[in-house]
């Protein structure tokens, strides 16, 4: 004998049972509708870079089609005995070196002086923001012109204290230095605003304390402002050193990675790589490198950061 | 007195009447040389309808991505012929030399069909003719049903159609068998000398004819030219454009070469006992009498500093001279012209070429439709018109080249342009080996030029290295 499920009239409400089931089954969808957007950014994210790593696995040059194919490794294997890719990472630790560790300093100093609020203090701040708001590129084109020895105003000054030979971005031996000051101009006002912001969110009773006890000012420095300040002092050279150790328009604009490979950069090779010699897997190669050095270091200052924020904690 | 002056037209563009008596006849009709212009501009557009079908792609309508140049200006200023002649449609896009490559190469390689036809230089169809973004455009020329009757492709310079054909065999002789045409030239430099009379004259120095004397006539303009003035303009940034203009002319007038080609596979021929001579020579030249911050130098800053007054001569593509003749510039009416022979013993010049030329997208979904037009803007009717109305100078065709209006008014304004030209314009071709590694390797000789002249190694050692590494990569890429 079987039991058939009882049929409603057409027209007629379902029972609440089964709207209850509807809407349990629309809950359960919830979560994932809501999830959706991310997971489709993450996509958006994942679809290029593992392309980018595919290709990086292959001899892929658009010019000579007919030699495509699946190698492996064998661009990285390339790079550890290719003294142009040695020299590539050098150049980009020197810069991010150089550039970070100015700026940083130059920075805080700034930042230090811009401390206390006065109308004064507030207007500058927002002069040095000027230099942030030019286009790295077009700053570069700018210094270019102020160092070109026939009428450029650094040139003219150089020459007043005698070093009118000295060639800025075209000898090798002061290229770095000449990028670095670009990149110092450009950027330095960011850590400000960022150290600024940082120094006058502190509360400042560890500070009246001290004033109250006669604590001498580098005291005051070393032992309370910056302690406190070091989480700022972390997330500004984290953006910066990931900016730096990225560079590219700066660099390209003024001397293309010259002289020689005097300033040959990761992102001015892959650039090279790809646009002109149209070797995309090799040009992939190199940025799947970037990414590497990139998350690394990305690693070790969020981990540096997330210890002193427990530290903080645990003496709060 | 319409009929009339419509027959004087036709007899103008048919060669029975000279341009002055065109002149005087117009003129006695009372036209106007504004009003004689536009109706000689229908007659031509008539005079090029002739025998075939240019109304055949009516109401369609092709883009154009395009190189911010002269070139471009003077199609621009013509296009309405064009779309007159054939009631299409043409869209474009144009953008600064800087960025323009960049964009072709990412238009092509995408496959994209939103560009039918683009600029392009010679040696870039190394790279996107192989890789197949480009039409064989012989399928085109070589048939009656799709070019004009009058179209004359064999009016275009021999060395220049060479120039712009290869079989993608690496080595293998630009124009050689099995050659595909992979762009029409449209217009050409040539690489010459190009100096300020007046500065020469004031200096007490007198035209170099060779390198050894341009070397040693830039190192005493420096010296006594009081740290404002210097002797050479070349280019110097780490880019293949620093070696294709003066340094390659030079190089091949020493009978050099980039590479020997045995058995199909290329070998590098930089670092040869006579090629190191040459580079000496040519490093020394830019030490004692280049720009300071010569490492930096693109044909902009050769040309500017010319045109400024801040250099004496440029050993750099005759146009680049030719446009700071004229303008605004300070020294316009100061510059002079030379064909030059670097090698002393040589017979005659031999300038390397820079073609711009027009290509056609493999990804064209109207390819009929982008050849009429890429014929009509590589045509005899729209050479003169840019030859003898606007700047379109070289131009690439020997019948342009015979215009007694465009050679009197380069003669009349550019004194001494032609007979360099004629004297340079039979060696001028490209003398670079097609391989698809080009700009690679050529950047890379630039960037050891850029070393040996900044002294960071030695001219034999830099030569050593560079060809140690270009042999490296010709034989992984499977060509050395």
């Amino acid at each position: 004998m079987s039991h058939s499920a009882p049929t409603l009239p057409p027209g007629l409400p379902l029972p609440a049972a089964a709207n209850r089931r509807r809407t349990r089954r629309a809950d359960a969808w919830l979560p994932y509708l809501l999830s959706l957007p991310a997971l489709l950014v993450c996509i958006g994210i994942l679809v290029p870079f593992v392309t980018a790593l595919w290709y990086s696995l292959q001899r892929y040059n658009l010019a000579m089609p007919f030699t495509r194919g699946f190698i492996g490794l064998e661009h990285y294997q390339e790079f550890l005995s290719d003294p142009a890719f040695w020299n590539t990472l050098r150049v980009s630790a020197v810069f991010t070196l150089a550039t970070v560790g100015v700026e940083l300093l130059l920075g805080l100093g700034i930042a230090l002086l811009l401390w206390r609020r006065s109308r004064v203090n507030d207007a500058a701040a927002v002069v040095l923001l000027l230099p942030l708001m030019t286009a790295p590129a077009l700053a570069s084109l700018m210094w270019k012109l102020m160092t070109n020895p026939g009428f450029g105003v650094l040139a003219w000054a150089a020459a007043q204290v005698g070093a009118g030979d000295f060639r800025w971005a075209s000898a090798p031996s002061s290229a770095m230095f000449t990028v670095v000051l670009v990149d110092v101009w450009v950027y330095t006002p960011f850590m400000v605003i960022l150290l600024l912001a940082g120094l006058r969110s502190l509360p400042p009773q560890p500070f009246e304390a001290a004033r109250l006890d006669g604590v001498p000012a580098h005291f005051v420095l070393l032992r309370i402002t910056l302690p406190m300040l070091a989480p700022f002092l972390l997330t500004a050279t984290l953006f910066r050193t990931l900016d730096s150790i990225q560079q590219f328009d700066i660099v390209y604009a003024m001397t293309q990675g010259g002289p020689g490979d005097a300033l040959m950069v990761f992102q001015v090779q892959a650039y090279l790589e790809f646009f002109q010699y149209t070797n995309v897997g090799r040009s992939a190669a190199l940025l799947v490198v970037l990414w590497a050095v990139t998350y690394a270091l990305s690693r070790l200052f969020i981990r540096h950061w997330m210890r002193l924020r427990q530290g903080g904690r645990a003496h709060g | 007195m319409t009929e009339k002056a419509r027959e004087f037209c036709e007899a103008l563009v048919q060669g029975r009447i000279g341009r002055r008596e065109f002149g005087r006849r117009m003129a006695a009709l009372g036209i106007g040389t504004g009003a004689a212009g536009a109706m000689l501009n229908a007659a031509s557009t008539q005079a090029l309808a002739q025998g075939f079908d240019w109304g055949r792609h009516r109401g369609r309508s092709i883009k154009l991505l395009l190189n911010k140049h002269p070139y471009t200006d003077a199609m621009v200023a013509n296009l309405d012929s064009f779309k007159q002649l054939t009631g299409m449609n043409v869209a474009y896009d144009v953008f600064p030399e800087d960025v323009y490559f960049d964009r072709v190469t990412a238009a092509l390689s995408s496959r994209s069909a939103e560009y039918d036809a683009f600029m392009t230089g010679a040696y870039q169809t190394w790279q996107y003719g192989p890789a197949g973004w480009l039409v064989d455009l012989n399928e085109y020329i070589k048939d009656a049903g799709k070019t004009a009757p009058n179209y004359n492709w064999d009016d275009v310079l021999p060395n220049l159609r060479a120039s712009t054909a290869w079989s993608g065999q690496p080595g293998a002789e630009l124009g050689g068998p099995g050659s595909k045409q992979w762009a029409i030239p449209w217009g050409f430099e040539l690489n010459s000398l190009a100096y300020n009379r007046r500065i020469l004259e004031r200096m007490g120095v007198g035209v170099p004819k060779s390198l050894p004397e341009l070397a040693e006539a830039s190192a005493k303009i420096s010296r006594d030219g009081g740290g404002q003035l210097y002797g050479v303009g070349v280019r110097g940034s780490r880019s293949w454009a620093t070696i294709h203009p003066g340094f390659l002319s030079g190089y091949a007038n020493y009978g050099q070469r980039d590479f020997t080609v045995e058995g199909g596979k290329l070998r590098p021929a930089m670092a040869t006992p006579q090629s190191k001579e040459f580079h000496r020579l040519w490093v020394k030249m830019i030490q004692d009498g280049g720009p300071r911050n010569w490492a930096t130098y693109t044909w902009y800053q050769v040309g500017t500093d010319l045109g400024a007054g801040a250099s004496a001569m440029i050993f750099d593509a005759d146009i680049l001279g030719y446009f700071m003749n004229g303008g605004d510039n300070r020294e316009r009416g100061n510059i002079a012209y030379a064909a030059f022979k670097p090698n002393p013993a040589a017979q005659a010049p031999t300038p390397n070429a820079w073609i711009w030329s027009l290509a056609m997208s493999s990804a064209s979904r109207q390819k009929d439709a982008a050849w009429a037009f890429m014929q009509w803007a590589s045509g005899t009717e729209h050479g003169l018109f840019g030859a003898r109305k606007m700047d379109f100078v070289n131009p690439v065709r020997a019948s342009v080249w015979k215009d007694e209006e465009f050679r009197a008014r380069i003669a009349r304004s550019y004194p001494g342009y032609l007979e360099q030209y004629d004297a340079s314009a039979p060696g001028s071709k490209i003398y670079f080996t097609p391989q698809p590694l080009f700009f690679n390797l050529t950047t890379e000789w630039a960037a050891s030029l850029q070393r040996m002249v900044t002294k960071e190694v030695p001219v034999d050692e830099g030569l050593d290295r560079l060809a140690e590494s270009v042999t490296r990569q010709l034989r992984q890429a499977g060509i050395g």
